[in-house]
């Protein structure tokens, strides 16, 4: 079912950074982390929907830059002791291009 | 395999290390707990409320058993270790039941002192410790009617107020003239014990206890003057022995409690104590939060770390008898040669007691009124010195301008719906229930929980004294080194110190020197490190975008929507008909929905998306603007009166010496924001008096004041010095500026750090020390030559696309 979409090369997104994906529905923030993962997630804090890619990236979370959420790349879901999650979307490096999948 | 982890003692210091380790390394050890008592770790100085009936058992549980099971941990309760071999490294239990270690951790607490007068062993004497002295004395209090608790301390009126609710009829005897002497001087002494007459409690004073009556059940108590008084219950309270049989025996090093160093390590180096049993450099605690002290340092050891040290710790006491406020700290009798400020209200039960010695906070009393408590002490531990507020700091912390908080000073009298921290909406009862159900114990702990206290701070002090009034001494204050954040050890000055003498010149290096335990660091230290580089290294530090809070990144401020607001830079705030409609345009051009005049006489866009960012300032820059720096820790605006050309008042040429100050500092990155203005008189109409850098100008010069803020807490000046001509108001001014960007922490604004610093010292570097401000001068005029470059245009002419266009895709 995995419909991937290049959406960019991996240079593109600056390490511990992000860059927003626009799609006709919504925002996505694709991350990159210092050892070059890349994690996509809806751009909406599930707090109170601050643009996480705004945040500070480091290690596989990001901060939220509204009120300082920790939000896990992976899962999409805020570190303890705060709870909520965002919706987390698949993503592929190949050959240098970043994919996602919606 | 791994290496095998023993607890003796299952109690708040021991599982509190626990949690701890498993935190730094949670796979090292195979861990197993013993425990005398049936129950799973509780929290032991919630005991009082129990026995008042204000919470159940269940309450206090820290770890339930799940707990444990959770973290591989196998716990053994009801079977208490009768003997450590340490030949053959391994404890024996009660039953007989054996088990090895590699190291082993004994946190055996202490025992209530039971004074060895005949009689004492008698049915209904008991000790006031666990669970089980609780139950104890809830059945008692079912069929009996007289109590007497003997024990005039912390411990003794609790268990005597406990008992009291539960309808007996209660008597303290207390050998000393005055109660709660190791906690309390003599007129707050006296205001508690009348307060507790009035609720009923009985006091015998200077009491000492012969022997207690009866056959086989106690009877009465009598003394040593022949007098006797009848009782169905004896409650002794007379104060605590560390818990060191077990150690003693197993010829473990003791004195008054287990001897261990500064790695909480016995004279057995594979055996580590923590807590009421042990003791360090002389000293013995029966508190708390120098026990949750002791645990992070022993964990650290025990996950081989090998970092931190345990120095000791300063203490304070509240009594958790429902109702009332009391407070104390350090070493409240004063000695000769010390000063102390007594604030007495008699009729209002208001007694406020502060020790001073060369100028520092040494002990605080307090009855009564205990809300400036915690601030008392945070100062009393930083060693702050208080010679600019003595006149006022009796009255309190909000007194010298807290805003917000008016004179709601009796937190414990606060209804549970009382609103505390008006950013979050958090009230009263929130914060009280967090901190029962889930166990907290820090401030921290409380911030992340309830969010109270967690956006401006202002009200850190109440949250500070909830937490103080619902856990007792079981507070655990922050320590007195505070680590820049949660991934190292190291304070900000040690790190800014480091930086310099080791010149670190990349995040990296710092974060491998001060053994940073995240590789990244976090959103809390990465902006701070990236701004000690810069402010140290100006020229050689490669700034790095991904460290700074987005605002910085964007050079605009992010709103609540996601959309930035832009403040073009006015020098002194003065502006044309060509600035004007240049503005105009651009706002039509980008339709901005909002415009407003601030607060620094600048005008700012608001609404402007991200994606639009770089074409306006494109717009602005051929206008001749560049950045106002409005969303950065950097210098933000400087604020001028009308000015001697229009004003009938007017001295100097107020509004020009405002420009060239402007064109002096903008661009500079700061440790926080920090603003300037320039009054042309004394009326002082730019209100220069609460800026981080102030000018007012007179008829024979200039006077310069620094350190002031408006804001959450707002803070007067202090008058620098007075000087003649607008070069020395530049170099007196670039001077203080670099001395602030060096040495204040990040995030933190002059005023605190004025204060934290004193300001004779600031005073001293700046006016006395000719040299050092010249000196000061230099270095910022240097750093300036990098950090002039406006980031607006840079981003105009394709600096960072990357951080303002986004990708557009359409899904298929």
């Amino acid at each position: 079912m995995s419909n991937w979409i290049e959406i960019a090369a991996l240079e593109d997104i600056p390490k511990l950074g992000s860059r927003v994906v626009k799609t006709d529905t919504m925002n996505v923030a694709v991350f990159r982390t210092r050892d070059d993962q890349v994690f996509a997630l809806k751009d909406e804090c599930p707090h109170k929907q601050g643009p996480l890619s705004q945040g500070i990236v480091s290690g596989t979370t990001v901060t939220c830059p509204l009120h300082n959420w920790k939000i896990d790349l992976a899962s999409g879901c805020a570190t303890g002791p705060d709870e909520g999650c965002t919706n987390a979307f698949n993503t592929k490096v190949e050959n240098g291009k970043v994919y996602l999948s919606i | 395999m791994k290496e095998k982890l023993v607890l003796v003692g299952n109690g708040m210091a021991g599982v509190r290390t626990l949690e701890e380790l498993l935190k730094l390394d949670p796979e090292r050890y195979e861990i197993t707990v013993f425990g005398a008592e049936p129950w799973p770790n509780y929290n032991r100085i919630m005991l009082s409320p129990v026995l008042a009936g204000e919470k159940t058992v269940d309450d206090i549980i820290l770890n339930d058993r799940a707990w444990y099971e959770d973290n591989g941990i196998t716990l053994h309760t009801g079977d208490p270790v009768a003997r450590i071999d340490r030949v053959g490294r391994k404890v024996v239990t009660e039953n007989g039941e054996e088990h090895s270690y590699d190291r082993l951790l004994i946190a055996t607490g202490s025992n209530p002192f039971i004074i060895p007068v005949p009689g004492h062993d008698k049915d209904g004497v008991i000790g006031f410790r666990d669970i089980a002295d609780v139950e104890a004395m809830l059945e008692a209090s079912k069929q009996d009617k007289k109590a007497v608790v003997i024990g005039g301390g912390l411990l003794g009126l609790e268990a005597a107020n406990g008992l009291m609710k539960n309808g007996m009829e209660v008597t303290v005897v207390h050998l000393m003239d005055i109660l709660m002497e190791r906690q309390l001087d003599r007129p707050a002494a006296t205001l508690l014990k009348r307060s507790l007459e009035e609720r009923g409690m009985k006091f015998l004073m200077e009491a000492q206890t012969s022997e207690i009556m009866g056959s086989g059940r106690v009877q009465g108590v009598k003394f040593a003057d022949g007098s006797e008084i009848g009782a169905d219950l004896v409650v002794m309270a007379v104060g605590i022995r560390p818990s060191i049989e077990l150690a003693q025996s197993a010829g473990i090093h003791c004195e008054r409690g287990i001897v261990v160093s500064d790695t909480m390590q016995t004279y057995d180096p594979r055996i580590y104590a923590v807590g009421e049993c042990v003791q360090h450099r002389g000293q013995t605690y029966g508190l708390v939060a120098p026990l949750f002290e002791q645990a992070k340092v022993a964990a650290n050891h025990l996950a081989q770390l090998g970092i931190a040290r345990y120095e000791g710790s300063v203490t304070s006491t509240k009594l958790k008898v429902t109702g009332i406020d009391l407070f104390s700290a350090g070493e409240f009798n004063e000695e000769e040669g010390d000063e102390t400020l007594v604030l007495q209200d008699a009729a209002a039960g208001v007694y406020k007691k502060l020790v001073i010695r060369d100028d520092r906070i040494k002990g605080a009393v307090m009855y009564g009124d205990t809300m400036d408590g915690t601030w008392y002490f945070q100062m009393l531990r930083d060693g702050t010195d208080v010679a600019a507020m003595r006149r006022t700091i009796l009255f309190g912390q909000h007194d010298l301008g807290d805003a917000g908080h008016g004179d709601e000073t009796r937190v414990a009298a606060l209804p549970d719906d009382a609103e505390i921290c008006g950013c979050n909406g958090v009230c009263k009862g929130e914060i009280v229930d967090a901190i029962i159900t889930k166990g907290l114990f820090t401030l921290g702990d409380v911030k992340a929980h309830t969010k109270a206290a967690s956006s401006c701070g202002s009200c850190t002090g109440l949250v500070e004294s909830i937490l103080a009034s619902t856990v007792g001494e079981g507070y655990d204050a922050a320590p007195s080194k505070k680590p820049l954040c949660g991934c190292t050890e190291y304070s900000h000055d040690e790190i800014i110190a480091g930086i310099r003498d080791h010149e670190l010149k990349t995040m990296d290096a710092v974060r491998h020197f001060f053994e940073w335990k995240n590789p990244d660091g976090c959103a809390a230290c990465r902006p701070a490190l990236n701004y000690y580089l810069l402010a140290r290294w100006p020229g050689e530090y490669q700034d790095d975008a991904q460290s700074r809070f987005i605002n910085e990144r964007a050079h605009g401020n992010i709103q609540k929507d996601g959309t930035y607001s832009v403040v073009p830079r006015m020098f002194g705030g003065l502006c044309t008909p060509s600035d004007l409609r240049a503005i105009a345009d651009v706002c039509e051009k980008f339709d901005v929905p909002e415009m407003k005049v601030t607060g620094g006489q600048r005008i700012d866009l608001f609404g402007v998306k991200k994606e639009d960012l770089p074409a306006m300032w494109k717009d602005l820059s051929a206008a001749g603007f560049v950045s106002g720096h409005a969303y950065g820790k950097a210098m933000r605006t400087v604020k001028t009166c009308a000015g001697k050309t229009w004003c009938r008042f007017g001295t100097q040429n107020s509004t020009g010496l405002g420009v060239r100050l402007e064109e002096l500092t903008w661009g500079s990155w700061m440790p926080h924001k920090f603003k300037l203005a320039v009054s042309g008189c004394p009326r002082n109409c730019a209100e220069a008096t609460i800026k981080d850098f102030g000018v007012v100008c007179v008829d024979s010069g200039y006077e310069l004041h620094v350190g002031g803020n408006g804001g959450i807490k707002v803070r007067v000046t202090d008058l620098l010095c007075k000087v003649a001509t607008e070069e020395e108001v530049l170099e007196y001014c670039g001077a203080f500026v670099q001395k602030y960007r060096e040495e204040a922490h990040y995030l933190e604004r002059t005023a605190p750090w004025v204060e934290r610093v004193g300001f004779d010292y600031v005073k001293q570097a700046i006016v006395d020390d000719e040299a050092q401000r010249k000196a000061l001068y230099e270095r910022f005029k240097y750093g300036q030559k990098f950090a002039q470059i406006d980031p607006w245009k840079a981003v105009a002419e394709g600096k960072d696309q990357h951080e303002f266009q986004p990708i557009e895709i359409t899904a298929a």
